[in-house]
């Protein structure tokens, strides 16, 4: 019998060619190909401008410049601007840039003019020789600014206000009128960014032979490339092939397309009829790709004596960038995720989402839950110090029980769907993590420290996270003549080691040898129809559709089996690739369960010997019958009724240096829901990331944009991405699987769980060791030190809020 | 502005895993370029083209240098090792790519290929590291996907499995 691979910890495949240097990301494909053109991007050094003018005479004297675009040169749809991806009622002033900017530019780094070369060299040397007239506007930077509205980023949008979107489930503001208890909290979290180790990058060829146009780009969603790239290059989209290779990391930002490179990389690819690539440089990451997370939040919360929440109400401000490709989606989620593990009775959330001439703002790991975790379990923690409860129990009081899912809260989340919880345990999880950081055993740890001169503290934070957010994916299963099982699903991977996780679930479902498996992601040609990774949803999605059709393929292997081995269904079971009358001798491989599926004409092996016209088949009857095809293979697609929700809690114990304010972390902690884990060693290794990724943005990272919205630390330099050395040295991890109702497999997603809490919990350790409330997030040693001298006067700085 | 005079061309010979290069570059190429683009070595990858990064780092000479500080015109007459030499000659994995996959030290893989010739190096001079010492080999490398957790245990699982090596030949 098959060793059960699902919830094993099994080495990953993909391993093998990356350790040893033989990955194939974007820059390293058609190296050899002597007709290899390359492209470099002029881009806006000005924050706001007109562009006046734009000379390009000077480029084309250049020794190896092929050709140049600017937005002039381009024609039809490629003039217009780039797609609005995720349009919504609310986003009534939605823009979008063009993909080289026709008469203004919105933010340093927005493309102006395309220059192909024979080298990157040669062609950033032609991109220093254009010469562009700029007329200078003021431009808005930061929220502030967007807010006070004294100048604009468009001049078609009053306000600098895209959206304002406002839900509400019961009367918050009433609850909180009639509530016994009220505070109100006014919560900032800084810019950070996704910063891959690989920048963005597409490759494009043109086939005059076949008339195909081949993409490799770098993306978290081929078949959104495909899409855009026929779209806009006016193709059939049957003549466009995207494929994207291995990525070198992508946390949300590579789910942004088309990028202006990903469409002008296939139009030069065409035009000259040569292959074309592009490779984004590192600063060209921090000015010209995505932002996240800045965002100011006010709450107003009423509550009980036991700190119950009657009412919730929470306004924030959204800082989108220049333009607003992405939609609403970051905002949305902040609004609707912030509920956490809680029920607070009633609840509003209104937000603003607001233009600044900045880098634009997309899905970063996390997405928007980071900000919304930060305002809750901050208003949580306000809370307990208010009564002067435990953290801990203030939480409790509050929690969905598990007899309460589904839960519903009356709201609409992200996908269009109710916002309803399928499953989890949260006071169980709260239990673990209490035990796993030694919550009620601190206090003594603290004296203990004080008596030495040190000072700690403990917080806490908990999540709710909605992964496996549909549409759909889909999978196709071939079981080959030889017994080999290729398998392919269209989303994309970047580093979460699908090709084994999947492999696991394909391994466990047919009832083959894992090493027979191999999985294929991303690739157009070979499954036209998916959606993308992102959101955490590439093990709910792709898993439950490649088990679904496992068990159409499975299902049609007994069927042929059943009839060669006389046998009835019922009896038989697959095990290590072999069908066999269970008790009995009598089997049959699959891949001859493959040769009898196929009934041939021409014999060009020994197997196929075995399917010809005389060797097989009643002569009576057609060779493939009428509810039949050839071939064992099984396809399906999975598409949820809606999310599921997985969620977490980490605990951290940090240590403040009385003297520096440097911020050192003693103990990190992690208990975890995702449902059943496929691989908990790949689940681990998420949480890792995350976590690390969560200390970068809560501690160091931030992007410094001055005044005139030059963004001052555009370089792994100044930009503060974690070493190992600023990474907890150890993390505690401690699983509950509570079952998602909603997919065969019963799984939730992991991908963004580790970096959700992070602002939230650090700023709760932080305050539970200084005494004064932490409202704004990252905050570096030098802002601590500021805060210890703004409070140095206050008796008894325990409340973090103002309150009545 | 004039048409600036075409660059002059270097033929340099490149000593690769132990094959010779012969690539004709401008003197402005970066060893990292020419690796990946003139000797097809694609296996180093280039995160940051400003040396903090780590994830373009060959040995030169047995010494870890970030290949996009140093020309290639300048690596002459150097022995470079790259992520591709680093594997046995019978084509199995060195002791620290096996680590790796042991311990699940890489996600993407992309920063992968500068942590495994830094650590090659380190254990060259310190073969048994403690914790701190094996934290402090990979200090100066960046990676955005594991959290650096799986990459500390690697260092120590390299250490041991080199050792147990070790052992075997003596």
């Amino acid at each position: 019998m098959t060793t059960k691979l699902f919830g094993a910890k099994v080495p990953r495949v993909e391993d093998q060619r990356f350790l040893r240097g033989q990955g194939r990301y974007v820059d390293d494909l058609l190296t050899d190909d002597p007709r290899l053109l390359h492209a470099a991007v002029l881009r806006s050094p000005h924050a706001h401008a007109r562009i006046v003018d734009i000379d390009v005479s000077d480029v084309l004297d250049l020794d190896g410049v092929v050709a140049v675009w600017t937005w002039d040169d381009l024609t039809g749809p490629m003039a217009e601007p780039l797609p609005l991806l995720i349009p919504h009622p609310t986003l009534t002033h939605g823009r979008t840039q063009y993909a080289l900017a026709r008469d203004e530019v919105n933010y340093v780094g927005e493309a102006i003019a395309f220059v192909v070369a024979v080298d990157r060299y040669v062609a950033e040397d032609a991109v220093a020789r254009i010469r562009v007239d700029y007329e200078h506007l003021e431009p808005v930077v930061g929220i502030d600014a967007a807010r006070a509205a004294r100048r604009t980023v468009h001049d078609d949008v009053p306000d600098n206000v895209g959206a304002r979107m406002e839900q509400e489930n019961g009367d918050a503001r009433a609850a909180i009128a009639a509530a016994p208890h009220t505070l109100t909290l006014d919560l900032d979290i800084e810019r950070s960014a996704c910063t891959p180790m690989e920048g963005r990058g597409t490759v494009a060829r043109w086939d005059p032979d076949t008339s195909r146009l081949t993409v490799w780009s770098s993306t978290q969603t081929s078949t959104g490339v495909r899409g855009c790239v026929a779209a806009k290059l006016e193709l059939d989209l049957a003549k466009v092939d995207v494929i994207t290779p291995d990525v070198g990391g992508g946390f949300g930002v590579k789910v942004v397309h088309p990028w202006p490179e990903e469409l002008l990389v296939p139009l030069a690819a065409k035009t000259l009829g040569r292959p074309v690539k592009y490779t984004e440089d590192r600063r060209e990451h921090f000015i010209s790709s995505a932002h996240e997370r800045a965002q100011q939040h006010h709450v107003e919360v009423g509550f009980d004596d036991d700190g119950r929440v009657l009412g919730l109400d929470v306004e924030f401000w959204h800082d989108h960038g220049a333009y607003t490709p992405y939609g609403l989606i970051v905002p949305i989620i902040t609004s609707t995720q912030l509920l956490g593990p809680y029920k607070p009775q009633n609840y509003r959330v209104a937000f603003e989402s607001l233009y600044t001439n900045t880098v634009i703002v997309t899905p970063y790991r996390g997405a928007g839950r980071p900000q919304g975790c930060f305002v809750m379990e901050r208003t949580m923690d306000a809370i307990a110090a208010y009564l002067g409860k435990d953290r801990t129990e203030v939480r409790s009081t509050n929690f969905i029980q598990p007899d309460e899912f589904p839960y519903e809260h009356g709201l609409v989340f992200q996908d269009g769907r109710e916002l309803t919880y399928d499953s989890g345990d949260y006071p169980a999880s709260l239990a673990k993590l209490k035990e796993l950081v030694g919550w009620d055993e601190f206090e003594e740890f603290r004296a203990e420290m004080a008596a030495q001169g040190r000072k700690v503290g403990i917080g806490l934070a908990c999540y709710v996270e909605g992964t496996g957010v549909g549409p759909y994916e889909g999978a196709h299963v071939h079981i080959e003549t030889s017994g080999k099982v290729k398998v392919a699903t269209g989303l994309t991977t970047q580093g979460q080691g699908h090709q084994t996780a999947f492999a696991q679930i394909v391994a466990d479902t047919l009832g083959v040898r894992f090493e027979d498996v191999e999985i294929t992601t991303g690739d157009t040609r070979k499954m036209p129809y998916a959606v993308g990774t992102f959101a955490s949803r590439a093990a709910v999605m792709s898993g439950s559709a490649i088990h679904l059709a496992a068990l159409r393929a499975k299902e049609k292997a007994l069927r042929i089996a059943a009839e060669a081995l006389e046998a009835s269904e019922d009896d038989l079971e697959i095990a290590d690739g072999v069908v066999s009358v269970k008790g009995t001798d009598a089997s049959i491989d699959l891949g001859t369960v493959a040769v009898l599926s196929n009934p041939l004409r021409y014999a060009f092996d020994e197997a196929s010997k075995a399917a010809t016209q005389f060797s097989v088949g009643d002569p009576g009857k057609p060779p493939v019958a009428e509810d039949d095809e050839p071939g064992l293979e099984g396809k399906d697609f999975y598409s949820p009724p809606r999310s599921t929700f997985a969620n977490g809690m980490h605990a951290v114990i940090v240590e403040t240096d009385p003297d520096t304010a440097e911020i050192t972390i003693l103990k990190y902690a992690v208990v975890h829901d995702c449902g059943h884990l496929i691989n908990p060693m790949i689940v681990e290794g998420q949480i890792h990331g995350g976590v690390a990724q969560g200390v970068g943005g809560a501690l160091y990272e931030r992007m410094a944009y001055d005044e005139s919205g030059q963004l001052l630390n555009a370089s792994f330099m100044d930009f503060l991405m974690p070493y190992v050395t600023e990474v907890p040295t150890s993390i505690d991890i401690d699983h509950l699987e509570t079952p998602s109702p909603l997919n065969p497999l019963g799984i939730k997603g992991a991908g963004e769980a580790g970096v959700i809490p992070s602002a939230a919990v650090f700023a709760a350790a932080i305050e539970d060791a200084e005494g004064f409330p932490i409202t704004a997030m990252p905050i570096s040693p030098s802002e601590l030190f500021e805060l210890r001298l703004a409070h140095a006067d206050e008796p008894h700085p325990t409340s973090p809020s103002l309150g009545s | 502005m004039s048409a600036p005079t075409p660059e002059e061309l270097h033929d340099v010979r490149l000593h690769v895993n132990g094959s010779v290069h012969e690539v004709h570059v401008p003197a402005r190429r970066l060893l990292s370029d020419a690796l990946r683009h003139d000797c097809g070595l694609t296996g180093t990858h280039v995160g940051c083209e400003h040396g903090v990064c780590g994830a373009c780092t060959v040995l030169v000479d047995g010494r870890p240098v970030r290949s996009c500080l140093m020309l290639a015109v300048s690596a002459v007459d150097s022995e470079i090792t790259t992520v591709e030499g680093l594997t046995e000659a019978d084509g199995s994995l060195s002791p620290v790519q096996q680590a790796f996959s042991d311990c699940h030290g890489l996600q993407c893989g992309f920063c992968t290929p500068g942590f495994l010739t830094a650590i090659t190096a380190g254990l060259e001079e310190n073969p048994d590291p403690t914790e701190d010492e094996a934290r402090e080999m990979v200090a100066g490398n960046l990676c955005r996907c594991t959290g650096y957790q799986n990459i500390v245990k690697s260092v120590l699982r390299a250490a041991e499995i080199q050792a147990e090596a070790g052992q075997e030949r003596s």
